[in-house]
């Protein structure tokens, strides 16, 4: 964590020309000669910097060019060198995108930390170290994050020995916080393990806390109890068809719609492949099913968390969900694990008869006003709920920005970034639908965006709706033509990201002329959303803990993957 | 003393020389008090032996009201989660609420992919469940490993880990599968066929215990003795 505020954007940001977009000559002069080179990247430039001059090159960067969103760090290994890549982009704007490329040497991987100058990537270091061996200078924390810490070896670089034995130790009563603080040493403090199995922990989610009286004096969330190698296994698989069944796996919690579509933007997008209009409705409707579905769990587990029994709001959200669920599987064959999109297109049309299946959404949209009603009732208008939730898990927008918070967690602490609106995919710049923000910055802020968000995405749908009714049948164009095996030219990189259920999805891909991925690396917005948890508990009490974990909404299959 | 008077060493013997097929026979047969023939009699069977009926009786009783252990670790529990709520509503068939403890828990459903790091976890939390207990494994990620089984870090099922009494294979089985297959364990558990464990052969080691090889010698600096650990090989797994 650094200790230095962050510094609001300047004015007029270096390197923005007047209509909005990058000129990347000025920031090259910008930063001088810490460019070492520069790469054309299929979505932004990518500079090359030395790698002890990490800390000055995105200081400089954050601070006088405006790059403030810091939302990935993807690791790798060449045969040559190991490269960590540093996506940055704006808040105000996304699709100004900038690629710091740090080179190092393959018999010594050792580079600048940047976590001190964007908090996120202290995790995103952690991860890059832990899984492909890169070590970074000066990181506040170096140890590894989703793999056991007894691990030898790191997977995903070239030499690894997949058939060695591992060892994996369960220490119980250790505590993993002596040697890094010194609250321990207080005899008034008490260390609570709070997981990995636990009914509020959403998951698989294993939460050191160090407890002072009632109040939380340090919280260290530790992860990777659900690692489920996804990166390799999409590494592992080809462009055309193998990788789709595992983005429906990411977010597992009915968003697997808004994940593969994560896949397939940044798929087509670097093998050039058009998507047909008509596909593109279908995909905008059944995505934004998928968001209602995964925010009605969000918020029915949210309640759950906050009220504490298996009642009503709970039964209501899986209820609704069984109608969309039903809906979906009309659509997709499959009630979780949808694997419907296809590169250039959708798997296969609406079911027939067409009337029956619009009937059916009509009649859901028909009730869902209600629906939401009962939902505010239930919750934002009741004041057990309020007493519970208002004030608490404070994230200011500042601390958000620097945790690269997105999704509703950013909105819901006024910050107006949605990558639908912003970064134009799909369908949805020629709906009318509106962001959601809410200034509150708490744990309501947080449920209200939500709730709101369902009523929007529901707008949405009936807007695709008229529209399918409408398409002329001779022109339901489902999928474009595309080669039967795919190979983007080698060297090619994309790193392109979605608005999913939880915030911005980012795919990175690099190609080496074959049919399969050299690198892929999934930008998880639980992952980032998740790191923002010690500035919402620290100082609080524990259910106050339990409300902040639920109203992040993290899915540990994300956050882990 | 006549022939039928004998004593013999068993029940086998006794029914040879005396001819007759069962102890069941012997009592309903002529001459017997026919207040001994009752319908209950019947229904239980041949054998006459109050502890197996007691076992029988018990095994009914635990069949009939199951304790799930609220756990979830993959998209599996999702679908688990839709099981347990209104439309599936797994109640109705005498498999309980879910409970937040493994202490009160009779059944675990293993919803999702057990990974190297949580393998051991699971491993305790069942030792924590009192026994008898029973274990439905839920999803193919439980019984091979499913979509990630080539994964450095996916346990190849959760037989490696723990015994399964059921497999409901699907990825993610729909919740209906998931209710047969409880349903299948309660059947088998009325039957007597599920035995309750009632020994722990899946407890963790302990380091100083394993072998000592190169990877033990390695890490024999951040590990100690009496930690608990799991060892696992992904050569020779399946
Ligand atoms: S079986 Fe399929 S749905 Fe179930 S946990 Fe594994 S991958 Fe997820």
């Amino acid at each position: 964590m650094s200790l230095e505020e962050p510094r609001p954007p300047t004015e007029s940001d270096v390197g923005v020309t007047a209509e909005g977009d990058l000129d990347y000559d000025e920031l090259a002069d910008l930063l001088g000669d810490h460019v070492v080179d520069r790469e054309q990247h299929v979505n932004a430039e990518g500079f090359v910097i030395r790698p002890d001059e990490v800390e000055a090159v995105l200081s400089t960067l954050r601070d006088e060019a405006g790059f403030d969103h810091c939302s990935c760090v993807t690791a790798q290994e060449y045969q040559d060198r190991y490269e960590s890549i540093y996506h940055l982009k704006k808040y105000d704007d996304p699709t100004q995108e900038l690629s710091v490329v740090v080179p190092t040497p393959r018999d010594n991987p050792v580079s600048q930390s940047g976590a001190g100058v964007f908090d996120t990537a202290e995790w995103h270091e952690r991860e890059a170290y832990d899984l492909v061996g890169v070590e970074y200078e000066d990181h506040p924390d170096l140890r590894r994050i989703l793999l056991p810490e007894t691990w030898q070896g790191h997977p995903l670089s070239l030499d690894y020995n997949q058939d060695q034995p591992q060892i994996v130790p369960l220490r119980e009563h250790a505590n993993p916080m002596e040697k890094r603080t010194k609250v321990p040493d207080d005899p008034d403090t008490m260390f609570v393990n709070i997981g990995p199995h636990h009914p509020a922990t959403h998951g698989v989610l294993h939460v050191k806390t160090t407890l002072d009286g009632e109040q939380i004096a340090d919280i260290d969330p530790d992860i990777g109890y659900l690692h489920r190698c996804e990166e390799q296994m999409c590494q592992q698989g080809t462009y055309r068809h193998q990788i789709m069944p595992y983005p429906d796996r990411w977010d597992y919690i009915s968003a697997g719609l808004l994940n593969e579509w994560a896949y397939a933007r940044a798929a087509e997008d670097l093998a050039d492949i058009d998507v047909p209009e008509y596909a593109q409705v279908i995909r905008t409707m059944s995505a934004e099913f998928s968001r209602i579905a995964a925010h009605l769990l969000a918020v029915a587990t949210f309640a759950l968390d906050i009220y504490g029994d298996f009642t009503a709001i709970f039964m209501y959200g899986i209820r609704d969900r069984e109608v969309i669920q039903n809906i979906l599987e009309d659509l997709t064959g499959q009630r979780l694990m949808f694997n419907y999109f296809r590169l250039g297109g959708v798997a296969w049309d609406l079911p027939e008869p067409r009337e029956e299946f619009f009937e059916q959404i009509r009649d859901f949209l028909d009730e869902w006003p209600e629906r939401l009603e009962e939902y505010h009732n239930l919750l934002t208008s009741n004041e057990l709920f309020q007493l519970r939730v208002v004030d608490t898990g404070v994230l200011p927008p500042e601390e958000a920005k620097s945790y690269g918070a997105t999704g509703p967690v950013a909105r819901g602490s006024g910050i107006d970034y949605d990558l639908r609106r912003d970064d134009p995919y799909g369908y949805y710049d020629e709906l009318e639908w509106d962001v959601i923000t809410d200034d509150g910055c708490d744990n309501f802020s947080r449920a209200v965006v939500r709730l709101k968000e369902m009523e929007q995405s529901a707008r949405i749908i009936e807007q695709c709706v008229d529209l399918l009714e409408d398409w002329p049948e001779d022109e339901r164009e489902i999928q474009s033509n595309v080669p039967r095996t795919l190979r983007p030219d080698p060297d090619k990189e994309i790193y392109r990201a979605v608005e999913g259920a939880k915030g911005e999805l980012g795919i990175y891909i690099r190609s080496d002329g074959t049919d399969k991925p050299a690198r892929f690396k999934i930008r998880s917005p639980c992952f980032c959303n998740l790191q923002t948890l010690p500035v919402m508990a620290e100082g609080e009490y524990v259910p106050d803990m339990i409300a902040a974990l639920g109203s992040l909404d993290i899915v540990l299959g994300e956050v882990d993957r | 003393m006549s022939k039928n008077d004998q004593l013999h060493d068993t029940l086998e013997q006794a029914q040879a020389e005396t001819g007759m097929e069962s102890t069941q026979d012997a009592r309903m047969g002529e001459g017997v008090d026919s207040r001994f023939n009752s319908k209950l009699r019947q229904a239980f069977g041949h054998t006459p032996f109050i502890l197996t009926k007691f076992d029988e009786f018990m095994n009914w009783v635990r069949g009939s009201s199951m304790f799930m252990l609220l756990f979830g670790i993959a998209c599996c529990s999702i679908e688990m989660m839709h099981t347990y709520a209104v439309k599936h509503d797994l109640d109705r068939f005498g498999a309980g609420v879910p409970r937040a403890s493994p202490r009160q828990a009779d059944v675990i459903i293993v919803p999702g992919t057990i990974v190297s790091k949580f393998a051991p976890r699971m491993k305790r939390v069942y030792d924590q469940m009192p026994e008898p207990k029973f274990v439905v494994s839920m999803g193919s990620c439980t019984i091979s490993g499913g979509p990630f089984q080539e994964g450095y870090n996916v346990i190849k099922g959760a037989e490696e880990v723990i015994p399964v009494d059921i497999h409901v294979p699907g990825c993610p089985p729909r919740p209906e599968a998931l209710i047969y297959g409880v349903a299948k364990l309660q059947e088998r558990i009325a039957n007597g066929e599920s035995a309750p464990v009632t020994v722990k052969p899946y407890e963790l080691e302990e380091f100083g215990d394993l072998e000592q090889d190169e990877l033990v010698q390695k890490l024999a600096d951040e590990v100690d003795e009496d930690d608990l650990v799991m060892r696992y090989n992904w050569a020779e797994s399946p």
